[in-house]
């Protein structure tokens, strides 16, 4: 069934099978991904003033309905990708963790804005120090807040992503998520392994 | 002050405490035109029943409660209530110093202004003032299981005494349905404070028996 003619030694055609996927499941893929770019269904999680750039572009001017997100999903049941528009809070990060774990696989998430990203300038007490500290993220997009160019530049860029991607890939679909205990790192494990960062040299990854 | 309005503006008030409360009224400053009175702890809580009940004071709108942790740890941490007499538009701002050695704790007004109940939550969960009196005071602001102090206390770090990765960890920890729960919102509780006709319409529904 494989592109690749039968008649080589067995071990190698079979790697070759796994390694590259046949005709069939390609063009599967190319539908299956068609349909899922086409219809993403955004579960917009607005905090901050990026949702009202969120909200500039699904109105008219903008006009997210474009991109197959001609319905705003606020149950996380019926939504394909969660957009976080606005800085996270301590308060509310078990909440968007609960919210993402409601969703239905295939699910992507789009960081939206300097301070879902990376905390911005909230570098305080209260604030999460960018969401994929809760949660997987596929799409970031910068300022502050971004325009909703930007937004809808980070939306094409994941229907991008979900073009590329395929059905004989399982890994896609893994998670592994930062639980209460599951990937918990303490603080001195995180400084060793990773560079200053944020707005100050004195900033490290942990403190 | 306009000339129509009822006599009297905040300097006369603060002249009718001194006379009526003496040396526990201690200091009176007018910074930017708006009168500020300072008043001993002991007997704050009767100066503003005083201010708020005796006739032609009438302070009868608590604008709101605050504080003020000073980055001199010799000055006291100031409790300030910001006073509005809406029938003779004088504004009064009234406040209690702590000694910061002492366990930091002030009399609730919830007796007097009703609407003291959210702003004393908020000055007790950022600043660790405790109002005695009060019928329901825990953290407004912050979650009920933080464990890391009182965040606008200048000894606070900015970013808080644990490390991210802790904070990390405690916030998903936590369960966030259990600040949303119907016990929370005590609708069972408000019920019986409704009208009687709405009471009767949620019963039994507006056009009969629905049970």
């Amino acid at each position: 069934m494989g592109l690749i003619a039968p008649g080589g030694d067995a071990p190698e055609e079979a790697a070759l099978e796994a390694a590259s996927p046949n005709w069939v499941t390609t063009r599967l893929d190319a539908l299956v991904n068609w349909g899922r770019t086409s219809s993403l269904w955004p579960m917009p999680f607005g905090t901050a003033c990026c949702a009202i750039e969120f909200m500039a572009s699904a109105a008219s001017r903008y006009d997210l309905s474009r991109f197959g997100m001609e319905r705003m999903s606020f149950s996380p049941r019926q939504a394909d990708v969660l957009i976080c528009a606005g800085r996270l809070p301590f308060k509310l990060a078990p909440v968007i963790r609960r919210i993402w774990d409601q969703m239905p696989q295939p699910k992507w998430s789009i960081s939206m804005g300097a301070c879902a990203s990376s905390g911005g300038i909230f570098d305080t007490y209260a604030m999460v120090q960018g969401i994929d500290t809760i949660i997987p993220v596929d799409v970031y997009v910068p300022g502050c807040p971004p325009r909703p160019e930007g937004l809808v530049y980070g939306i094409m860029l994941l229907q991008k992503k979900i073009r590329g991607e395929s059905l004989t890939d399982s890994t896609l679909r893994v998670e592994h998520l930062v639980g209460p205990e599951g990937l918990y790192l303490p603080a001195e494990k995180i400084d060793e392994v990773s560079e200053p960062f944020g707005n100050s040299v004195h900033q490290t990854r942990s403190a | 002050m306009t000339a129509t309005a009822p006599a009297g503006t905040a300097a006369d008030t603060v002249a009718s405490l001194r006379a009526a409360f003496g040396a526990a009224v201690l200091r009176h400053a007018t910074p930017c035109g708006d009168d500020v009175v300072w008043v001993e702890n002991a007997r704050a809580h009767e100066i503003l029943a005083w201010l708020k009940d005796t006739p032609g004071q009438d302070f009868d709108y608590l604008t709101d409660v605050t504080a003020v942790d000073y980055r001199d740890p010799e000055l006291p941490l100031e409790v300030v209530y910001q006073l509005r007499s809406l029938a003779r538009k004088v504004d009064l701002r009234v406040k209690i110093p702590l000694d910061k050695a002492q366990p930091l704790a002030v009399a609730s007004v919830f007796d007097l202004w009703k609407g003291a109940d959210w702003l004393e939550r908020e000055v007790f969960d950022l600043f660790g003032v405790s109002f005695t009196g009060h019928p329901d005071l825990r953290r407004i602001l912050m979650w009920d299981t933080y464990v890391e102090g009182y965040p606008l206390r200048k000894d606070f770090p900015l970013r808080g005494h644990f490390s991210r990765a802790e904070q990390t960890r405690q916030a998903l920890a936590a369960n966030p349905e259990a600040h949303y729960s119907l016990e929370e919102l005590s609708i069972a509780e408000a019920f019986g404070d409704l009208p009687e006709a709405m009471r009767e319409r949620l019963l039994h529904g507006e056009r009969g028996e629905l049970r």
